[in-house]
């Protein structure tokens, strides 16, 4: 009893602070708390309506899915939407050649123009690249439309013919395979025994057989005829659109995207690797491929990932030059005229949701649109993991 | 004051003729010892033959920045040479001008003669790969590719052509850098999972699998602990039977405890643009530098009253 009083008088002789005096203005803590709320809000708007998307999505698609006869979706020779036949191979199919076409166009010269921007060019140099690629991120995909449906259609396309494409194609392809093959053999061998190597075989199995028998389809396809005949004669210029026109637009579009992930994956590579391998009496080239891009394999790969959701979810040019207005007819040529899955769309969707067809017709969209979600989704999914996969070994 | 023999720059001019040729080539030796001066005025205990390098008025720019200048040095064979001084004395720069690394540096540029057995190495004709090539480095920081061990070991033999036997150099290289018992089991796995005194043995086992003639280290211990400092020290006493080894340290008692040799370099400041400039200031034999050096500026900096 005796400590406490005269603990209580010496406290009291310091002088002893109220808890007032250390909490601070009331009014500042208010404002901080608002604040926090503003941003708390947006965020949670933000989350919403990404909710709201989906969930619009899901309800159209469902409704689709339940009343729809699932034989008009499969097998029906076209996308006819109006008429009630909702033919999703003729839309995937065409999806997949202009995703192909541009990924194609745009991974090397993007991939090329990132190993020229961090490896090779002066700072100099670099300062007036970069903004030019810029720029042709920033040009709108309906001006690219507009250049695909009277330039390259007419004067790329059709001037080599279609031979002359299925030649390039070929070398292009087998080029692709070769140099995938060599890096996945190193890979899995360097990894060998791992977890991680029985899976990238057998994920690249499959990928090898589907990407084998689909090229295989359409190379029979493309020679043995669709089409008429004349469309192959070298000198015929055909006034309009195809996919490989609209695909060649959209490649244009992604290589600023895949040039610019990739080189961020190239400049994060740490400096010392590159002296190390010098050091060891490696020519520059030798340091690029046996060091820089491993080093960054995991971001390129997501580049071109990322390139490769872009491609399937551009819509204007495909829909400007890809040479089919609201109906297509199954094709698995990149040189006739059909609709991807987000022509499909916007073709039908325009103006008003007014949408004239089959009952069906209007939920029939929301089905594709989903169907372009989840691939999308998926693909994003794959690409995380993925680098997630690559980043921990280094 | 060099007389270039025309066989000696073919074998510096890439792509590589063949290396044994030269590296066994006698006349190097003959040829080079007219071109060394008899005397060096530095330092006694010079053997003519068995000069490796010989620097005179060596200066590097970096643009129109004069980072050291007029560096004259000579190098023994098979002896450990150490550079030392105070931050920004350009002790690096000269380290890295041996192997024609600041090439990598866009605007360093190097004035003066720095011949390399006989050869000066800035010669046109010279090319600098094949000098990286004969003059191995050893960095700062241990820098692993992101490879297995054994193809981190087996990419200086790789670059440079060599396809067979590639095991028994990965395993030799491992041995003289005393880290084979420790990864022999897993020389397929990431070279990226081992510890900083590892990394840096490996760092010097794949410069050593090149063979080189030279080993060039700059700062090699400053990222590791005590202990894995003293393996790597010993490592580089083992080393020095059979490499030429220069050694850039922060660290006097590393550079009195493992060199032959020892330069000491010193920054002198322009007063009116307050540009530093590196300079060496004293060069001599290890003994020598420490316990009674020529210098002032040495005692100084050895003593602690500077740097």
């Amino acid at each position: 009893m005796a400590d406490i009083s005269i603990s209580n008088s010496s406290t009291a002789a310091v002088g002893s602070l109220s808890v007032e005096a250390l909490a601070g203005p009331q009014k500042r803590a208010r404002k901080e708390a608002l604040i926090r709320s503003v941003f708390l809000l947006a965020s949670l708007v933000s989350i919403l309506i990404s909710v709201l998307i989906v969930v619009s999505l899901v309800r159209e698609s469902w409704t689709f899915m339940t009343q729809v006869d699932w034989s008009v979706t499969w097998g029906q020779n076209g996308w006819r939407p109006r008429r009630g036949l909702y033919d999703m191979p003729t839309l995937l199919v065409a999806s997949l050649i202009v995703t192909v076409i541009a990924m194609l166009v745009a991974g090397p010269l993007g991939l090329g123009a990132a190993i020229y921007l961090s490896e090779y060019a002066s700072k100099k140099t670099r300062s007036f690249f970069k903004p030019i690629l810029e720029v042709l991120a920033g040009v709108p995909s309906v001006v690219l439309g507009f250049f695909a449906l009277f330039f390259i259609s007419p004067q790329v396309i059709e001037r080599i013919g279609r031979n002359g494409w299925l030649v390039i194609g070929a070398v292009i392809i087998i080029a692709y395979l070769a140099v995938i093959a060599g890096w996945t053999r190193n890979l899995v061998r360097r990894e060998a025994g791992t977890e991680l190597a029985t899976q990238i075989k057998r994920v690249l199995t499959l990928t090898a057989l589907v990407a084998t028998a689909l090229i295989l389809i359409w190379w029979v396809n493309s020679v043995a005829g669709s089409g008429d005949p004349a469309s192959a004669d070298f000198f015929s210029v055909k006034r309009s659109g195809q996919l490989a026109a609209a695909a060649v637009g959209v490649g244009i579009l992604t290589i600023p995207l895949v040039a610019s992930v990739s080189e961020d994956a190239l400049a994060s590579v740490p400096q010392e690797l590159r002296s190390a391998s010098a050091g060891l009496g490696a020519r520059k080239l030798t340091t690029t491929v046996q060091v820089v891009l491993p080093a960054a394999v995991s971001g390129i790969v997501a580049a071109f990932i990322i390139g490769i959701s872009r491609a399937l979810g551009e819509t204007m040019v495909v829909f400007m030059a890809g040479g089919a207005a609201d109906e297509a007819t199954f094709t698995s040529s990149p040189f006739e005229g059909s609709l991807t899955m987000t022509a499909g769309m916007a073709s039908l969707a325009t103006g008003t949701d007014n949408v004239v067809g089959e009952g069906l017709t209007f939920q029939s969209l929301y089905f594709v649109g989903f169907v372009l979600f989840l691939l999308t989704l998926f693909l994003n999914i794959a690409a995380g993991r993925f680098v997630n996969r690559v980043r921990e070994r280094y | 004051m060099a007389k270039r023999t025309p066989s000696v720059i073919a074998g510096l001019r890439g792509p590589r003729v063949n290396a044994e040729d030269i590296a066994t080539d006698d006349s190097v030796d003959t040829d080079m010892a007219d071109a060394v001066p008899a005397t060096t005025g530095q330092d006694r205990g010079f053997v003519a033959e068995d000069i490796v390098f010989d620097a005179s008025d060596l200066s590097v720019y970096y643009g129109d920045f004069r980072a050291v200048r007029d560096v004259n040095m000579l190098i023994q064979r098979k002896e450990i040479t150490a550079l030392i001084g105070p931050s920004g004395c350009g002790k690096s720069t000269v380290l890295r001008s041996f192997n024609r690394m600041n090439d990598l540096i866009p605007t360093a540029r190097v004035e003066g003669d720095l011949l390399y057995r006989g050869v000066d190495l800035y010669d046109p004709r010279v090319d600098p790969v094949e000098v990286r090539r004969r003059i191995g480095m050893v960095f700062q920081k241990p820098n692993p590719f992101p490879k297995s061990i054994y193809d981190n070991v087996a990419y200086g033999p790789r670059v440079a052509g060599r396809k067979k036997g590639l095991d028994d150099v990965v395993e030799s290289s491992l041995r003289k850098a005393a880290l084979w018992d420790e990864v022999k089991d897993r020389l397929q796995e990431s070279a990226i999972g081992m510890s900083g005194g590892q990394q840096q043995r490996l760092s010097i086992a794949r410069a050593i699998a090149s063979d080189p003639e030279v080993l060039l280290m700059d700062e090699p211990c400053s990222a590791l602990d005590p202990i894995a400092t003293a393996r790597i020290e010993e490592l580089m006493a083992e080393l020095k039977d059979e490499y030429t080894i220069l050694i850039v340290t922060h660290n006097m008692q590393q550079a009195a405890r493992v060199s032959d040799r020892t330069a000491f370099f010193s920054v002198e400041v322009d007063e009116t643009s307050d540009r530093r400039t590196g300079l060496l200031v004293e060069y001599t034999t290890t003994e020598k530098l420490f316990s009674n050096p020529d210098d002032e500026r040495t005692e100084n900096y050895i003593t602690g009253r500077f740097g």
